[in-house]
């Protein structure tokens, strides 16, 4: 008997059917949880494009360069929309990136104590954290009052450029462009950060080693090896500008008349969606759907493009 | 040959001034990275600034009017006084709750069978590029989608506007950050516990429920706590699909307040009482997400696997 038990012991076990059917269920069950990713995606894609199916019959390509909206009539473009969106996401991001990058270097060279480093990275994120309806609501009572006497100079020395001709009367397209940079901003500083302090601590020593000063490195040697992740967060965050949707409905004004000064109000097709979506009806609808179709491919090429430069650009260290 | 002996701090007795091994802030590029220095610092100063002001708002003017009967009545009719935001906290943890149900497990699923199952690889990678794609989806699109889907079809009973189409849609928005945290963090997992585990006999079903997933417990959990903090903020996919309700939550089914919702409508109605409204939901919210936040944070603070 002992000597069974001893061979029992190192006979290979073999696997119950219930372990194998359980292993295999389980399989298929993390799969299709997987695949639901792709299936969302197209889902999305296929419900966007089937509610601007009417729209895009009727107004075609002419959509994205009429600006004339007017549900009276039923007569659609969204050309102020997409200007907008363009306009204060570039803007935002001209101004952002900078900030961003600056902050990020900051943090990653060694001006300040860890502590004071640490402390200034966790604001930057808890910056990211706080809700865009809470950071238009302060755009609205705080930041834009405190802004119209500032951009009512810019309108009086330089009102002679069409960007600066009109009279800043409250919500406009240079608040909204302020608001995206707050909002932006932690995006950029976090993907910087992260791709500065990857950068290898020998190509630093050697910079030095050969008689560089600090930023002489910082700009010669270590900025160009992070370059693939800051262009990449740029573009995450020109996505994330371009989609950002209650901040800027808050403080832009929602006018659909063009203009090119940045003082008016305008539009933003993400604040469009948010301002009209709830009331519309019928063809208004399916314009609406046009216009989020365009964001949303506006977006994706943008996002693909991050991902894309992101493993183009990417040095290798090993 | 009269060198001038270099003492050990690298100091030329006597001929300070010339001494190349001596720091000149007068050089020029000296000069500049002083400038640089100052710049960085002044842009890291610029970047924290608006939070402190954000916070101190909030603060001043959210907090100041808290009270047990401001988080526990109804928001009042327009032109009257008093009332609360209950309705609006209570139906934000609702709606947060029903996108939380929806998108861990579809999220820690897909984690794990990226992790787990199949690490590269054409399907692997075509989810991964879909996860990141979703994350890219600006939310108000997320909006539109399940209103397209949910809402119009009026597929729940019959009924447009509800709770649950907003969960639905809040869960399209957390769903990417579950699936790349639970990758991630099942990819810290050392291989070799998986190998033990499958050496003594389990099966891979054991091995990733019994080992690999409460190993890597703390990351997944700390993804989800954010993804949920960012759910509880966002306005946009709610706007038209949870619409608003100035009444108590009244079922799954029907349309529901938030917070951040109701941040929108108040913010921009003429009268001072639903404006103070509006900052004392900022105010809860805020708290609500920050110490979700610091929770996060903790949870990732604890010995790392």
């Amino acid at each position: 008997m002992t000597g069974d038990t001893k061979t029992d012991l190192f006979r290979l076990r073999r696997r119950p059917w219930t372990e194998k059917i359980t292993d295999q269920s389980f399989r298929l069950l993390a799969t299709v949880l997987a695949s639901l990713v792709g299936l969302i995606l197209a889902a999305i894609l296929f419900t966007v494009l089937a509610g601007s199916r009417t729209a895009m019959a009727s107004f075609g390509l002419g959509f994205l360069t009429t600006s004339n909206w007017n549900p009276v009539t039923n007569e659609y473009g969204a050309f102020t929309a997409i200007y907008g969106t363009l306009v204060t996401s570039l803007l935002s991001l001209l101004i952002a990136v900078p900030l961003g990058v600056g902050t990020a270097i900051f943090l990653t060279e060694n001006f300040i104590p860890l502590k004071g480093r640490q402390i200034i990275g966790m604001m930057v994120e808890l910056l990211a954290a706080i809700p865009s309806v809470v950071l238009g609501l302060w755009a609205i009572f705080v930041m834009e009052p405190f802004l119209r006497p500032i951009l009512g100079s810019l309108h009086t020395t330089l009102g002679w450029l069409p960007f600066f001709s009109t009279e800043p009367q409250g919500p406009g397209i240079a608040p909204a462009i302020l608001i995206l940079v707050v909002m932006i901003l932690p995006i950029i500083t976090a993907i910087a950060r992260d791709s500065l302090s990857q950068v290898p601590t020998e190509l630093r020593q050697a910079a030095y080693g050969i008689g560089t000063s600090r930023w002489g490195a910082i700009f010669q040697v270590i900025l160009p090896a992070a370059i693939s992740g800051i262009a990449g967060g740029v573009m995450l965050s020109l996505g994330r500008a371009m989609g950002e949707t209650m901040a800027v409905t808050m403080i832009i004004g929602n006018s659909n008349n063009f203009s090119l000064s940045l003082l008016a109000p305008g539009n933003t097709i993400a604040s469009m969606l948010a301002n009209q979506f709830g009331e519309a009806d019928g063809s208004q609808v399916s314009s609406l759907m046009y216009a989020a179709f365009v964001l949303m491919l506006l977006t994706l090429v943008v996002n693909v493009l991050a991902q894309w430069i992101v493993r183009r650009l990417s040095l290798r260290y090993t | 040959m009269t060198t001038t002996p270099i003492t050990s701090s690298g100091h030329r007795p006597g001929n300070t001034a010339k001494s190349s091994l001596h720091r000149q802030p007068n050089l020029p590029r000296n000069r500049w990275n002083a400038v640089f220095t100052i710049l960085a610092g002044l842009f890291a100063a610029i970047v924290v600034l608006p939070l402190l002001l954000v916070l101190a708002y909030v603060v001043i003017k959210g907090g100041s009017s808290m009270s047990l009967k401001l988080l526990t009545d109804l928001p009042p009719a327009p032109g009257m006084t008093g009332g609360g935001i209950g309705n609006a906290i209570i139906g934000t943890l609702i709606v947060s709750l029903i996108a939380a149900l929806i998108a861990i497990p579809i999220g820690v699923g897909g984690g794990i069978y990226l992790a787990e199952y199949s690490k590269s690889g054409p399907f692997a990678s075509f989810v991964r590029f879909g996860t990141n794609v979703l994350s890219g989806v600006p939310s108000i699109i997320c909006g539109v989608f399940v209103y397209g889907l949910i809402v119009a079809t009026r597929i729940f009973f019959d009924q447009s506007y509800s709770a649950m189409a907003g969960g639905i849609a809040l869960s399209v928005l957390m769903l990417p950050t579950i699936i790349k945290t639970t990758d991630e963090g099942l990819k810290l997992v050392p291989q070799e516990l998986r190998w033990g585990a499958i050496g003594v006999g389990a099966s891979k079903f054991v091995t990733i429920t019994r080992i690999t997933l409460p190993t890597a417990m703390k990351p997944i959990a700390t993804g989800i706590v954010l993804s949920i903090a960012r759910a509880a903020g966002e306005t946009a996919p709610l706007i038209f699909t949870a619409l608003f309700s100035p009444f108590w939550p009244e079922g799954l089914f029907s349309p529901i307040a938030s917070m951040s919702v109701l941040i929108y409508n108040f913010a921009i109605m003429p009268y001072d009482v639903q404006i103070a409204l509006a900052w004392a939901s900022s105010f809860v919210l805020v708290m609500m997400i920050l110490i979700m936040n610091i929770f996060a944070r903790y949870l990732g603070s604890l010995n790392r696997i």
